[in-house]
């Protein structure tokens, strides 16, 4: 992806001015039982970019978003969101500080239309007070209306709006993850974590993604922190890249650089190499 | 025609009519869907009464009430279990605690020889109505408490926790006399409105309408307390539909199907469970108080887990949990089925003393094996209930916009 991507963000959408840490996870440690998923890893996401998260299988990519996104309590390290603090903090509460995330393994609610799914999203509806809906119906039903407009919008964006009245839970696992992207967009967020938002989704449908990603980028300042198995997408649209092994950073840095790297093939290509050099 | 089938009718009329009014296309104006719910309902209630003799119809009139009571503690079940899927098998903690609260609040404390048999802790004489709210307030007390710490487990612990209240409550009202007279009932809880079928009257009501309850005698108070507790359904019913076709409706169906999810989406889950058992409760408390003012004498065996527990759940498994009129269906069906078998049994009682001369005596175990059998068939065949959860819950969610 050409850098000219990077100036076009307005700067400080976001609250934060471009280039500065948006996101910051400092030595972060997660043992599950014997395993150790995530190693001492510390790195930044600059306000502004689209930045990749990559690695082996099992090298703790998904255990950092649970660790970031409040869902896993690190047993070391700390989070810093725009530099507060918000290690420990319930997901809700992450959330209400415009970090939004998606699941490897989509959750949708199964038995709520894809429609209903979305109007959920929106923090601080009227109607989500018992009371509301019995005493002040009318002005519940106008937020409902403005609502349904913008999840309506999201739906006929990631082409899913033919879907807005069936179960979530029958949907295909690609439908299903564009689902969980259509969600984030609910939210207006700052930052969106996207754990492998292309597995299972069409390629057509995919470039057409990953068009709408560089757009929110640019137009609406979002940052983005994407996992991604893809290689080519991932170099073709992040920037800076992480790589990941053995639950730790092993590099970052521009993507042609990351490409070149040996410690980054040889992560990618198992253990004989790597084992001869410890 | 007599005066007390008139005026029989007349009362029956209510319940009816709203349940006509239900069933009437929602698209007819409201100019003609309400007269027209009315002629009928009334058409209805007074064809039962003319041609249904009075024994029978007496019969049917406690039971609706009954039936009612039980489609008011359905309907609490179906806020915790139906939206929001949380596993409370101790309904019966919040009926007791209900039905008890509602009973101190109302009766007047024993005074000179009478305080020497029955014992209680209080006794306000308040009106029916605050009793039936104060009893709303300690169900929905005892459910935070109840809730706050074990909501934020898993889900197994709230399972726990509300078995063991259930039987702890019931402890506590068999052994602690000094509270609501422990094992001996609690006596005299009044029943509203039954001036109305008095002699002497209500002052407060003025007398011609007071003379248009004139031609009905005590016996009769059946009816006038169906009024009451089929009132009570619908207000619930209409109140609960209201919050549940909304976005609290929503979130409390999207965390019972993915907690993580509604957390991803900036939810509080842990409240909003802790709200739908609440409201939950707040209810059951409430059906308890009708409860106690209907047997006018209650103690701590009427909240026996069978009653007061297992069958509501096997109303709103029945009717199909998620769906308000479901609730109130299967209550209606399962305590029909719960009496009829009982006649069955009576039925039976030669065929089964031909059979073994101790079966006719284990008889009542046969109405439980009837509705395990029940149970095990709607779980087979209809694990969704008579009437599922809507795939449009939402007023609001564009298909079904008015
Ligand atoms: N809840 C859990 N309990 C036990 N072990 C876990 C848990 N979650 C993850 N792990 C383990 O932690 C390690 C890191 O898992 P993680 O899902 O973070 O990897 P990943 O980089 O996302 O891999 P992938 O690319 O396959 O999604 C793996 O060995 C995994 O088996
Ligand atoms: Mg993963």
């Amino acid at each position: 992806m050409e850098p000219t991507v990077a100036r076009r963000i307005p700067p400080g959408a976001d609250g934060v001015p471009n280039g500065q840490p948006l996101l910051h996870v400092d030595r972060l440690s997660k043992d599950f039982g014997g395993l150790r998923a995530v190693n001492g890893c510390s790195f930044s996401v600059r306000s502004g970019s689209i930045t990749g998260l990559i690695g082996p299988n099992g090298a703790g990519k998904s255990t950092v978003f649970g660790l970031i996104s409040g869902f896993l309590r690190p047993d070391e390290g700390r989070v810093y969101l725009d530099g507060d603090d918000i290690t420990g903090l319930p997901p809700h509460q992450v959330f209400r500080r415009g970090l939004c995330r998606t699941f490897q393994i989509p959750r949708e609610h199964a038995s709520l239309t894809v429609l209903e799914n979305l109007m959920l999203v929106p923090p601080d509806q009227l109607g989500e007070r018992f009371w509301n809906p019995l005493l002040r119906p009318l002005a519940v039903r106008r937020q409902e209306r403005t609502i349904r407009e913008k999840a309506q919008e999201v739906l006929e964006f990631l082409t899913l709006s033919h879907l807005r009245d069936e179960y979530a839970g029958t949907l295909s696992g690609g439908q299903k993850k564009l689902l969980e992207l259509a969600r984030t967009l609910m939210a207006d967020p700052r930052i969106v974590l996207l754990d492998e938002p292309a597995a299972g989704v069409n390629p057509s449908l995919m470039a057409r993604i990953r068009e709408q990603l560089v757009q929110l980028n640019a137009e609406r300042g979002i940052t983005f922190l994407l996992i991604e198995h893809d290689i080519p997408l991932v170099m073709g649209l992040c920037d800076p890249v992480i790589v990941m092994n053995q639950g730790t950073k092993l590099a970052e840095g521009p993507p042609a650089l990351v490409r070149g790297d040996p410690r980054v093939l040889e992560a990618y290509l198992g253990g004989q190499y790597g084992a001869a050099d410890d | 025609m007599s005066d007390v089938a008139l005026i029989k009718s007349l009362l029956l009329t209510i319940p009816l009519a709203f349940l006509v009014f239900r069933a009437l296309p929602a698209g007819l104006a409201l100019a003609a869907r309400l007269p027209l719910a009315l002629a009928l309902g009334w058409t209805v209630a007074l064809g039962v009464t003319l041609l249904v003799p009075t024994g029978v119809m007496s019969y049917l009139a406690s039971f609706a009430i009954v039936g009612s009571i039980y489609a008011v503690i359905a309907l609490g079940l179906n806020v915790q279990w139906g939206y929001t899927g949380l596993f409370n098998i101790g309904i019966a903690a919040f009926f007791a605690v209900g039905a008890f609260t509602s009973a101190l609040f109302t009766t007047t404390a024993p005074t000179g020889v009478a305080a020497g048999f029955t014992q209680q802790a209080f006794g306000l004489g308040a009106p029916f109505l605050v009793g039936v709210l104060a009893a709303g307030v300690v169900a929905g007390v005892l459910a935070a408490v109840v809730g706050g710490p074990t909501l934020r487990l898993r889900d197994d612990y709230l399972a726990i926790a509300t078995i063991g209240i259930a039987e702890l409550v019931r402890l506590v009202f068999q052994n602690e006399r000094w509270l609501a007279n422990g094992p001996q009932p609690l006596r005299g809880i009044p029943q509203p409105l039954v001036c109305l079928v008095r002699e002497a009257g209500c002052p407060w009501l003025p007398a011609p309408i007071m003379g248009l309850f004139a031609p009905l005698s005590p016996r009769d108070y059946t009816y006038v307390y169906l009024v009451i507790t089929a009132l009570f359904v619908i207000v619930t019913f209409m109140v609960l539909e209201r919050a549940v076709r909304s976005p609290w409706g929503r979130l409390l169906r999207a965390v019972r199907e993915e907690e993580d999810a509604a957390a991803m989406n900036g939810k509080d889950v842990a409240r909003i469970k802790l709200q739908a058992f609440v409201v939950g409760a707040v209810i059951m408390g409430m059906g308890g108080a009708l409860y106690a003012h209907y047997m006018v004498a209650i103690d701590y065996s009427h909240f026996d887990p069978l009653y007061a527990t297992f069958l509501i759940w096997v109303m709103l498994m029945l009717g199909g949990s998620g769906n308000n009129r479901g609730a109130i269906l299967g209550a209606f069906v399962i305590w029909g089925v719960w009496t009829g078998a009982a006649f069955a049994v009576d039925a039976l009682r030669p065929a089964l003393a031909a059979i073994s001369p101790e079966l006719p005596a284990r008889g009542p175990y046969l109405r439980l094996l009837l509705i395990a059998l029940l149970l095990i068939f709607i779980l087979l065949f209809r694990p969704k209930g008579l009437i599922g959860e809507e795939r449009f819950v939402s007023r609001h969610s564009g298909s079904r916009e008015a």
